[in-house]
């Protein structure tokens, strides 16, 4: 709209020169180069003043000489245009004006129309308050409405009627169990609905997990489970059902409404996964995405993918597999063929752990199935309590179920994968500080013979450096459990056994 | 007849029942959306149909098919609104070919299908254009003698209206076209108290394509994370490079205020995702250009986001259908520094009542010309508006020998024939 504006103002000032023109032609030939000269003189002094004191002054200068206009003074539109060639001296005059608050309107002019208007045609200034930077108290209102309009938003679009989730979660104290509480804690810190945890502890309840659990600021049950954790995976996978069990006893119990789904201290799990269960009506199932990871990242594993690239890689997804009307028909499971051999058996093997057929972490029920005696309770679901009598192994919640083919495919019909399943554990040997927390004074100090700052004097002044120094040393080889023995000597070796032992006794000494 | 007790108890509980559920229905439906009721009342979704008859003069090409042949960009830009308004008229249940019985007459003029280079609509010829389609239409037939015009309506969707000017102080000189003093004028621009808005004008939302927006929604879970969100020039560099004139000096301001406020998205990009971002977004700001209006208050409306109206006197689109001061924020140009106190001292409540305003799809649809013609689009709330000046009134029919326009007035240019 305004770049024809130009043009316009440019024939304006020919037509200013052809006004010029005739007079001039009309006096005498001889003043034309005399008049055309005096002109171009003129224009470049303005110039030249423009660029010294700013694009305003000049524009005056040249509307109070060359006015054409015969109508109202308003018409300043024409003025800058003939001085656009100084696009340097506008950044001059920029430079001048932000940080003054300019109500300066010299040449301001009412509309000859109308009398009532607050609106002014012409120059206005650019308000700009004294401090125009956030205010904190009206970032946090804002905050706070943003907040309120998200609320509504879910209220009106998300899930209607949400059902409180219960969230049952086998676990026992290790080196990695922090890592991965932490990390389904604040995964489950996030979910917008209310929420009750049942973990269940391998050999009792302890205070560290107890003191972990109560940073999530969750409704938590924390229920020991007598047995120790055993050491094989195959154990470890019988135990962790039998403790899961335990937890729907629980829910029977205490008549826990909601949906359950079981999520495994290792697994990661998507928001979405939270929303999609609430879709479920008895017992739904959810793919789940498989990372069976390999321990050590040498020629073997190079050696497994190039053979798995020769077959077709299996997708690692376990999960329902419907047709195309969308119906339950059969179960994708995760091919482990490939990886039997090269499987971990105990858990700090440097190898791929495998999971079962179908992880109990694919699966959510409505807690209604583990009631006792309710009303509408569907024929197809066994009794909670005759299961567990009878002591067989529940591979999956499956069992539960007398007929397969009422189980709900979620997620986009199994096509949509909203958690991964991952066991990822330390060394059988490696130790941690407990509550992860360095308690010095230590008992054993040793004077380092190798400390990481080379500068340092040899005689240390204090026992804690050294000992901060071996326990810095110590927790690497423990968290990776991939760093060869074979690297520290053996001095260390007992040094550090003693230690670790010093350590065990004050863990078990803190227990008691 | 004896009725059979247990029928009568059933009757008695259960229509209440019914009754009830149908009302909790209708609660839960009201939860998303309210009903617009502006100054009119309740005329949102008012049928024009059967309330009045528009005539639809036939001019020669050169008037209306040709133009829009040299220039295709006509039917993309902000000012499409005239054509398609013409193509809705011809084939829509009120027009009639009876001339005798129409209410109003429609002339079909194509006065801002003059595009430059840039597509941006020059207005030299259109008085030229609009008074040669006058002269036509009053030697052809009688009607516009007989009114002089007062039962004509057109469509004058540029700038500042029937003044035929894209600059404010040149359109004002002008004024309005002096033929079109006594007709309807269905116009973009509104402006309390502005020599180029006439009383009884029509104003509408420019255009905007709706298949384009609709391509662009996003699920309406996601939740709106951007407190105020704006894409445009705060200073127009190629015609008022150190601010002030452009917009008043108020898009100026706001960005020298709020340029590093972490709650204001405000920048001078073109990003791809701009109608998303808009529905991400809680309040949308409209200011006001070298013209007050801005097709930034549709996609407001379409996207949901609050708009919040930065434009002293403005008048907006249907201001008599919609309740704009109830749907958006308006700040008046001298309290832009504090936008963000205004904006933040909002209470929520009202916010959501806004929200739940736009969400109304008669809402939306008010604001759309979409192809073809839908039920409450904007087509047919000028076609209810033009009904509501129904009938007409008592000096819209000129005494035979009384006349009124003088066909000479105006600058000279305009007087040459096109």
């Amino acid at each position: 709209m305004k770049l024809s504006q130009q043009q316009n103002c440019n024939t304006r000032r020919n037509n200013s020169f052809r006004t010029t023109g005739p007079l001039d032609s009309s006096v005498d030939s001889a003043f034309k180069p005399l008049a055309s000269f005096f002109w171009v003189v003129l224009h470049g002094l303005c110039c030249l003043i423009s660029l010294v004191l700013g694009f305003r002054f000049s524009r005056l200068i040249f509307f109070l000489l060359f006015s054409t206009n015969t109508t109202s003074t308003t018409n300043h539109y024409t003025v800058p245009a003939l001085l656009r060639t100084t696009s340097d001296a506008t950044q001059t005059l920029t430079l001048q004006t932000p940080p003054v608050l300019i109500t300066d309107t010299p040449s301001n002019r009412t509309n000859p129309a109308t009398t009532s208007s607050r609106v002014v045609v012409g120059r206005h200034g650019i308000l700009i308050r004294p401090w125009p930077h956030p205010n904190p108290i009206e970032v946090m209102k804002a905050h706070r409405i943003i907040e309120r309009v998200q609320r509504e938003q879910r209220l009106q679009y998300g899930v209607k009627n949400p059902r409180p989730l219960i969230i049952v979660t086998p676990t026992y104290i290790r080196t990695f169990q922090t890592l991965h509480l932490t990390g389904l804690m604040h995964s489950l810190m996030l979910v917008p609905y209310d929420l009750t945890w049942i973990v269940v502890e391998a050999g009792g309840t302890t205070k560290e997990t107890a003191a972990l659990l109560e940073k999530s600021g969750l409704r938590t049950i924390h229920i020991g489970f007598e047995e120790r954790m055993p050491i094989t995976w195959e154990a470890r996978h019988r135990m962790e059902t039998r403790m899961r069990l335990r937890a729907l006893r629980v829910v029977r119990e205490q008549r826990l409404d909601g949906i359950v789904m079981f999520a495994d201290d290792g697994n990661t799990h998507s928001m979405e996964l939270f929303d999609e269960i609430q879709s479920v009506k008895w017992i739904g199932a959810l793919s789940v995405g498989i990372l069976a990871h390999s321990g050590n990242s040498d020629e073997s594993s190079s050696l497994l993918q190039k053979q798995e690239d020769e077959e077709n890689l299996p997708l690692p997804v376990q999960g329902p597999a419907c047709n195309s009307s969308g119906q339950l028909v059969g179960w994708h499971t995760f091919n482990s063929l490939p990886y039997v051999e090269k499987s971990a058996t105990y858990i700090d093997d440097r190898a791929i752990v495998l999971p079962r057929k179908l992880e109990w972490a694919g699966f959510v029920l409505n807690s209604k199935l583990v009631w006792k005696d309710i009303e509408d309770k569907p024929e197809w679901v066994k009794d909670l309590d005759k299961l567990v009598a009878d002591e067989e192994d529940l591979d999956s919640p499956l069992s539960l179920l007398e007929d397969t083919s009422v189980v709900e495919p979620l997620g986009n019909c199994g096509r949509k994968i909203l958690l991964w399943w991952l066991r990822v554990e330390a060394r059988a040997d490696s130790k941690f500080p407990p509550g992860w927390i360095i308690d010095p004074p230590l008992d054993i100090t040793v004077p380092a013979k190798r400390t990481p700052w080379p500068d340092a004097p040899p005689e240390l002044p204090s026992n804690e450096n050294v000992s901060g120094a071996q326990e810095r040393r110590e927790k690497p080889s423990s968290k990776t459990g991939r760093v060869s023995r074979a690297r520290h000597s053996r001095s260390k070796r007992r040094r550090e056994s003693r230690i670790a032992d010093s350590q065990v006794s004050g863990r078990h000494a803190e227990e008691k | 007849m004896k009725i059979p007790i247990w029928v009568l108890f059933n009757f008695v509980v259960i229509t209440p029942a019914f009754v009830l559920g149908i009302g909790a229905e209708k609660l839960d439906q009201s939860q998303r959306t309210e009903r617009i009721s502006g100054s009119a009342g309740d005329v949102l979704e008012d049928d024009p149909v059967g309330r009045l008859k528009v005539f639809v003069y036939e001019l020669p090409s050169k008037y209306n098919k040709k133009i829009l042949q040299k220039d295709q960009r006509c039917l993309t830009h902000m000012f499409a609104a005239e054509i398609f308004m013409h193509r809705f008229l011809l084939s829509s249940p009120v027009r009639t070919l009876n001339p005798e019985e129409a209410d109003w007459f429609y002339t079909p003029v194509y006065s801002t299908c003059d595009l430059t280079p840039n597509g941006l609509p020059l207005p030299f010829k259109s008085p030229r254009m609009m008074r040669s389609a006058i002269q036509l239409i009053s030697s052809n037939w009688p009607y516009w003698n007989r009114s002089e015009g007062a039962d004509h309506f057109f469509v004058v969707p540029h700038d500042f209206g029937a003044c035929f000017h894209y600059q404010e102080e040149k359109a004002i000189e002008r004024g309005i076209l002096p033929l079109l003093q006594r007709a309807t004028l269905v116009q973009t621009f509104g402006q309390r108290n502005h020599v180029c808005l006439k009383e009884g004008s029509i104003t509408i939302p420019p255009y905007a394509p709706p298949q384009k927006m609709q391509a662009h929604l996003i699920p309406p879970d996601t939740p709106r994370s951007i407190f105020v969100y704006f894409r445009g020039l705060f200073y127009d560099v190629g015609n008022d490079p150190e601010g002030g004139y452009y917009a008043r000096g108020a898009r100026a301001s706001v960005w020298e205020n709020f340029k590093d406020n972490p709650l204001f998205d405000i920048s001078t990009e073109h990003p791809t995702t701009y109608y998303e971002d808009m529905q991400r977004a809680v309040f949308c700001l409209c200011p006001l250009g070298w013209a007050p209006w801005s097709p930034r208050l549709v996609e407001g409306v379409i996207f949901g986001c609050i708009p919040v109206i930065i434009a002293d006197d403005i008048v907006l689109p249907f201001a008599d259908a919609i309740p704009w001061e109830e749907i958006g924020v308006f700040v008046a140009e001298k309290d832009v520094p504090n936008l963000d106190t205004i904006l933040t001292s909002i209470p929520p409540e009202v916010i959501l009542r806004k929200q739940r305003l736009l969400a109304n799809p008669s809402m939306k649809q008010a604001m759309l010309f979409p192809q073809p013609a839908q039920p409450g689009d904007a087509f047919h709330q000028i076609l209810n508006g033009l009904a509501r000046k129904l009938p007409h009134g008592k000096g819209t029919y000129l005494k035979p020998g009384e006349k009124i326009l003088n066909w000479t007035a105006g600058p000279v240019g305009d007087l040459k024939p096109w």
